[in-house]
């Protein structure tokens, strides 16, 4: 594929996941972060997003399948999950947490775990567009060309 | 363990050694202390976030470290134990920001604990925190905190601080900075921010139906849970306190 399909390719995917709520414009801020002194910061932040939200995520289940649920523990996690997902522009897992949030203030289990489901679904939803959207740019860059800045216009 | 090191661009920053495998910075000997440079002390337990914070600081020239607590941070100060340290003395640090909701100590306590301590009274300490609640940002300024910057924090907010820093006057003895006679809080030396800039539109609130459940701070979360020492209304108040629409910062005294 040639360097100017693929740049164009990764702006229409990457505009694809702001118009479908995936991201926000925090991650906008995000590649304002970037330049040449530091050409990788975006990925480093979000795979550091996707090592604590998987740990997080994990605890989460955990904690949910106690006897007798938590909330005192709950709850942190996903305030914390809430806050890294904001940071990054993940809107919907953003979402879902605050969701989730009312769920552990009324410590409604059933509600919990169905929230936990959904949290999981952005979240793996996000991962996997933004790998994607990672390998594009990999790829652009191997063919020798630049990243096109995200254009705000749309 | 955490120690410093050099990141490409120049900046220093403390970060445990798993991270700075994790974010591919090599270990490197910390540049000279230059007394010309603003250096930041940043507060958050949030590892993406303390990330991110880092990252807008340097961008806008300015030196930092990086803690992942408040006790840390109050080791990094001297500020930890009763004795006086020399050492500390010749600690340069212009300006804190710190997260406000943490595990162990809240930014608000540690606020407290630099407003108390002669060394750092007068440096700057700007709260962070994600939820727009009025009592904590009134709870804030009122311990005299600079600022109050919604997160997720953006590139503008953290230029705007800047800028107002290097307003400020240096002594050639580092972290003192001399305040005119008549002034009694380091506000007057800023210039007035636009009221618009402290909370920036973002998409948390521009979700009306979520809004209302952001606003209202869960009673269950233990690093919120610092209504104990407070005299002033807890959190959960009614909506007719609290307004998610209302943007404005508070006004702290010297600023009007």
């Amino acid at each position: 594929m040639e360097l100017v399909q693929m740049q164009k390719s990764l702006q229409d995917y990457t505009k694809s996941l702001f118009l479908d709520g995936v991201l926000d414009s925090q991650f906008l801020q995000l590649q304002q972060l970037q330049d040449e002194s530091n050409p990788d910061f975006v990925s480093q932040v979000v795979t550091l997003f996707f090592q604590d939200s998987d740990r997080i995520l994990n605890d989460l289940s955990l904690s949910l399948d106690q006897q007798v649920v938590d909330f005192k523990k709950v709850d942190p996690h996903v305030h914390q999950l809430k806050g890294s997902s904001s940071s990054i522009g993940a809107q919907r897992v953003k979402n879902a947490c605050v969701v989730f949030r009312s769920f552990c203030e009324q410590q409604n289990v059933e509600g919990c775990h169905r929230c936990l489901q959904q949290v999981k679904k952005e979240y793996y939803l996000v991962k996997n567009r933004l790998e994607t959207l990672f390998k594009l740019e990999q790829q652009i860059v191997a063919s020798g060309g630049m990243i096109p800045a995200m254009e705000l216009g749309f | 363990y955490y120690y410093s090191s050099m990141a490409k661009d120049g900046g220093v920053s403390c970060l445990r050694s798993s991270e700075m495998l994790n974010v591919g910075i090599g270990g490197m000997e910390p540049p000279p202390l230059d007394l010309d440079e603003v250096h930041v002390l940043a507060v958050d337990d949030s590892l993406v976030d303390r990330i991110v914070i880092e990252r807008l600081l340097r961008i806008t020239s300015c030196k930092v470290t990086a803690v992942d607590s408040g006790w840390r941070a109050l080791e990094f100060l001297g500020l930890d134990n009763d004795k006086a340290s020399d050492e500390f003395d010749k600690l340069k640090v212009d300006m804190i920001i710190t997260d406000y909701c943490m595990p162990g100590m809240t930014g608000y306590e540690l606020l407290k604990k630099i407003k108390e301590s002669s060394s750092f009274r007068q440096v700057p300490v700007v709260i962070m925190s994600s939820e727009n609640v009025l009592t904590r940002i009134d709870r804030c300024l009122e311990e005299g905190a600079e600022d109050f910057l919604l997160k997720p924090v953006k590139l503008a907010d953290v230029k705007r601080l800047r800028s107002c820093l290097t307003g400020d006057v240096k002594l050639s003895n580092g972290n003192k900075r001399k305040l005119p006679e008549d002034s009694v809080s380091v506000d007057t030396s800023l210039p007035p921010p636009p009221l618009s800039l402290t909370f920036s539109t973002n998409s948390s609130d521009s979700s009306p139906p979520l809004s209302p459940v952001e606003v209202f701070s869960s009673p269950l979360s233990s690093p919120e849970d610092d209504d104990d020492v407070l005299t002033s209304s807890p959190e959960g108040s009614p909506m007719s306190e609290e307004s998610p629409i209302r943007r404005q910062k508070m006004g702290s005294p010297g600023l009007d």
